[in-house]
C-alpha cells in the first residue's frame, strides 16, 4: 500500500480543549500529520476540522478510529475515499520592485491570486487554491524576493 | 427532582455519587477540595476512606473497581494532590477500569495565574483518561458527574477526570437532577457487516484444522465467561487466556493451555506458533503476549473480537474483524452452533500432551522457600476463591503461573501499564467492594515498599486484607534481566536493609509474621487465614529464583528459554 496524503473531515463539539485532544492524539500515536484546519460548521456548537495526513489505508483507518474514540468527536469522514475538493489558503509577503514588477503581475494573474496590501517596499499576496497550486505558486514567485510566507493548511469537502 | 432550597456544588457532587450508586470513596483532603470535605461533614450516607497517600487513594479505587465491575471513584485536591493520582489513572486507562477521578482546583479566577498549589490537571491527564472535564459553572456540574459515571462505563471502560474549582464547589444553586446527556450515545453500534462477519468466522473456524482461541481482559470487562466456557465446550477450541484475561475461562478448565508470551507456557506459547487460526476475543495484542510481532503465529489467520474498533488490525493484519461486546457475540455464536463445531481430534491432542509434558515447574527445596510453593500453598488453601492483587514483578508472574484461577474478577494486577506500588492499594479497594471475600495481597519487597503507608487504613479501617511479601532482598526482575541479558551486570537492585516488614506492620498496628522454612509458611499462612484483621507474612525467598519459562524482549515466541534443570 502506497503512503498518500488524505483528508479527513473531522465534526467536533466546539468545547474549550478540543482541539488539543485531536492534536495531542496525533502527537502521542506518532502519526505523520501535514495540517489540521478548524472552524465553526453549519450546525451549532459543532466545529468542522479538517486534517490532511500522510499513511497507507490501514493506517488512516486507524487513524480514524481512534478519533472515533474521543468522546468531543461526533463524525469522522475520510475524504480521500470519495470525490472532494480542497483549499487551502496562502498569503506571501513579495518584495516590491519596480524592475520585477510586471513579470510578478503576470504569475499574480496566471495563478488567480490577488494582491490584497501594497506597502512601500512589499506586497502581500492571496492565493486560494489546493497544496500543490499554491506550491507551485511559490516556486515560481521565490526568485522575486520573499519575505514572509503563512498558510492556513487545507480545508477540504466532499463533493455533490 | 427539584430541591426548595439552593445547595453548593459541594452538596451536589456528593448527591450525584450517591445517586450513581457510590458506596465509597476514596480521598485526601487539601485547601481546594476543603467545601466537598465540609460537605462530607456529618453526612452518615457517605463513606469514604482517608488513605494516606493520593495514589493509595486511586489505586484502591482501581482495586474496587476491578473486583466488582462498578465505577471506582477517588478524590484528591488541586496541584500535588491531582498530580499524584496520574499514576493510577494511567494504570487505569491501560488496562479499561472504569473510574471517576474528582479533583478540587483553585477558584476559577486564579486559574491560569500560577497560584499556590495550581496544575493543569486536565492538561495533563488528556492523554491518559478516556475523557476529561473542567467544570466552569455549578449549573454544569450535576450533569457532568452523570457524564463522567456514563463515559466511564460504556463502550470500552476508563478513567474519566472531574475537575472543580473551588468557587464552583461552593457556589449555591438549586439541584435538578440532570435528565439530559450533552454526550453523545456511547453505546456500541451494531456493525452492518456483523453477522456476516460472524457467520464467516464460524465457517472459518469449521474449516480450521488447528483453531485456537486467546481471551483477554474483555473476557472479564463484558462478563463473557460464562459464554466463552459454553463457547469452548461446544467448539472443543483449544484457549489461551492474557494475563488480564486469568480467570475469564477457568484454570481447570479441560481445554486450557495457560497463559502465552514473555513468561507463558510452553504449551501456550507453541499452540501460538503452531495454530492456522487464531480468535482473539477481548485481547489487544500486547507486545509481551505477542514478543516479536513478525514472528508471531506466523501460520494464522487472525479472528479479533473487540469492543474497540481501533484495537482491530492495530498491530496484527486481522482477516475477520467483529466490532461489539465480548460476551454479545459469543452468546449469538453460540446460537449459532446447532450442530457441534468438531475440532481434528489430532490438533487437541496434539496441544494437550504439550501441556502434559512440558508443565510449568520449578526445583523445590528442603533449605530454603521457593517463591512458586508460597503461590501453590495460597492456591491450594484458598481452593482458588479467593480475589488476588499483585504487583508488579517476578511475584506476580509466578502469581499468574501458579495460582490457579476459577473466577473472572480474581485476579487483580497491572498488566498494561506495570504499576509498581498497585499491588496493596489495590487490595484495600478490593476488599471494600467484596467484604465477605479472602483477598490475598501479593507483593515483593520493592513495590510493597512504594505504598506501604496504606498499612495504616487497613488496621484503622478493620480492612481484613492478607498482605504477602516474597522477600529476597531484591528487584527480582530487574536482577533476572540483568542476569540472563546484561551479563549479570546487577546495577541497583539490592534491596537489602529495606525495613524489617513484621515491625513496620505492627508499627501500624497489623499482626505479622516471617516465615523463611515451609513449615513457618503453612503455620503462618494458617494463622492470617482464620485471623478477622489484616495480616501481614514476610516470605523469606530463595534469592536466585527466576520466572521462568521466559523469551527474552525482541525476540519471537519460539525462543523460549525454559530454564532449571533442561526437561
Amino acid at each position: 500500500m502506497i503512503s498518500a496524503k488524505q483528508h479527513i473531515s473531522v465534526l467536533v463539539r466546539n468545547d474549550p480543549g478540543v482541539l488539543q485532544r485531536v492534536s495531542g492524539l496525533f502527537s502521542r500515536r506518532s502519526y505523520n500529520i501535514d495540517s489540521i484546519t478548524v472552524g465553526v460548521s453549519e450546525k451549532e456548537n459543532l466545529s468542522r476540522m479538517t486534517v490532511v495526513a500522510n499513511g497507507d489505508d490501514d493506517q488512516i483507518r486507524q487513524l480514524c478510529n481512534q478519533l472515533r474514540k474521543l468522546i468531543d468527536v461526533i463524525h469522522v469522514e475520510h475524504l480521500s475515499n470519495r470525490p472532494a475538493v480542497a483549499r487551502e489558503l496562502l498569503l506571501v509577503k513579495l518584495i516590491s520592485d519596480p524592475a520585477t514588477k510586471a513579470e510578478m503581475n503576470s504569475i499574480v494573474q496566471t495563478f488567480r491570486c490577488s494582491i490584497i496590501d501594497v506597502g512601500m517596499h512589499s506586497i502581500i499576496v492571496q492565493v486560494i487554491g489546493d497544496r500543490e497550486k499554491n506550491d507551485a505558486f511559490l516556486q515560481l514567485i521565490r526568485p522575486y524576493g520573499i519575505l514572509e510566507i503563512t498558510r492556513t493548511g487545507e480545508t477540504a469537502m466532499a463533493r455533490g | 427532582m427539584i430541591t426548595e432550597l439552593p445547595i453548593s456544588g459541594s452538596e451536589i457532587l456528593l448527591r450525584m455519587l450517591l445517586l450513581e450508586g457510590v458506596e465509597c470513596v476514596f480521598g485526601y483532603p487539601g485547601g481546594s477540595v476543603l467545601y466537598i470535605y465540609d460537605a462530607m461533614h456529618g453526612n452518615p450516607d457517605f463513606r469514604h476512606i482517608l488513605t494516606r497517600h493520593e495514589q493509595g487513594a486511586i489505586h484502591a479505587a482501581d482495586g474496587y473497581a476491578r473486583s466488582t465491575g462498578k465505577v471506582g471513584v477517588c478524590l484528591a485536591t488541586s496541584g500535588p494532590g491531582a498530580t499524584n493520582l496520574v499514576t493510577g489513572i494511567a494504570t487505569a486507562h491501560m488496562d479499561s477500569v472504569p473510574l471517576v477521578v474528582i479533583t478540587g482546583n483553585v477558584p476559577t479566577d486564579l486559574i491560569g495565574t500560577d497560584s499556590f498549589q495550581e496544575a493543569d490537571i486536565v492538561g495533563i491527564t488528556q492523554p491518559i483518561t478516556k475523557h476529561n472535564f473542567f467544570v466552569r459553572n455549578v449549573e454544569d456540574l450535576a450533569r457532568t458527574i452523570r457524564e463522567a459515571f456514563y463515559i466511564a462505563q460504556s463502550g470500552r471502560k476508563g478513567p474519566v477526570l472531574v475537575d472543580i474549582p473551588k468557587d464552583v464547589s461552593a457556589a449555591v444553586t438549586k439541584f435538578s437532577y440532570p435528565e439530559q446527556l450533552l454526550v453523545r450515545d456511547l453505546t456500541p453500534r451494531e456493525q452492518v457487516d456483523t453477522p456476516t462477519q460472524i457467520e464467516s468466522l464460524l465457517a472459518a473456524l469449521r474449516a480450521s484444522e488447528k483453531p485456537l482461541i486467546l481471551a483477554g481482559g474483555g473476557i472479564v470487562y463484558s462478563g463473557a465467561s460464562d459464554a466463552l466456557i459454553e463457547f469452548v465446550k461446544r467448539t472443543e477450541i483449544p484457549i489461551v487466556t492474557s494475563l488480564l484475561g486469568l480467570g475469564g475461562y477457568p484454570s481447570e478448565g479441560p481445554l486450557w493451555l495457560g497463559m502465552p508470551g514473555m513468561h507463558g507456557t510452553y504449551a501456550a506459547n507453541q499452540a501460538l506458533i503452531q495454530c492456522d487460526l487464531l480468535l482473539s476475543i477481548g485481547a489487544r495484542f500486547d507486545d509481551r503476549v505477542t514478543m516479536k510481532l513478525d514472528q508471531f503465529a506466523p501460520h494464522a489467520r487472525i479472528a479479533h473480537i473487540d469492543i474497540d474498533a481501533a484495537e482491530i488490525g492495530k498491530l496484527v493484519p486481522t482477516s475477520i474483524a467483529i466490532c461489539g461486546d465480548a460476551k454479545d457475540i459469543l452468546l449469538r455464536m453460540n446460537r449459532f452452533l446447532t450442530d457441534p463445531l468438531q475440532v481434528k481430534r489430532s490438533w487437541v491432542d496434539h496441544v494437550m500432551a504439550m501441556k502434559r509434558e512440558f508443565p510449568l515447574s520449578y526445583e523445590d527445596s528442603e533449605e530454603v522457600l521457593k517463591p512458586q510453593y508460597v503461590i501453590e500453598m495460597i492456591s491450594r488453601t484458598t481452593n482458588g476463591e479467593a480475589i488476588i492483587t499483585t504487583d508488579v514483578g517476578q511475584h506476580q508472574m509466578w502469581t499468574a503461573q501458579y495460582y490457579r484461577f476459577k473466577h473472572p474478577r480474581s485476579l487483580i494486577t497491572s498488566g498494561g501499564l506495570g504499576t509498581m506500588g498497585f499491588g496493596f492499594p489495590s487490595a484495600i479497594g478490593a476488599q471494600i467492594g467484596n467484604p465477605g471475600k479472602i483477598i490475598v495481597s501479593i507483593n515483593g519487597d520493592g513495590g510493597m515498599q512504594m505504598c506501604a503507608q496504606e498499612l495504616a487504613i487497613c488496621a484503622i479501617d478493620r480492612i481484613p486484607v492478607k498482605i504477602v511479601i516474597l522477600n529476597n532482598e531484591t528487584l527480582g526482575m530487574i536482577k533476572q534481566w540483568q542476569e540472563l541479558i546484561y551479563d549479570k551486570r546487577y546495577s541497583h537492585i539490592d534491596l537489602s536493609g529495606s525495613p524489617d516488614f513484621v515491625k513496620l506492620a505492627n508499627a501500624y498496628g497489623v499482626p505479622a509474621g516471617r516465615a523463611t522454612t515451609k513449615e513457618e509458611a503453612e503455620k503462618l499462612w494458617q494463622e492470617a487465614l482464620s485471623s478477622p484483621g489484616p495480616f501481614l507474612i514476610d516470605f523469606v525467598i530463595a534469592k536466585d529464583e527466576l520466572v521462568y519459562p521466559m523469551v527474552p524482549q525482541g525476540a519471537g515466541l519460539q525462543e523460549m528459554i525454559v530454564g532449571g534443570k533442561p526437561r
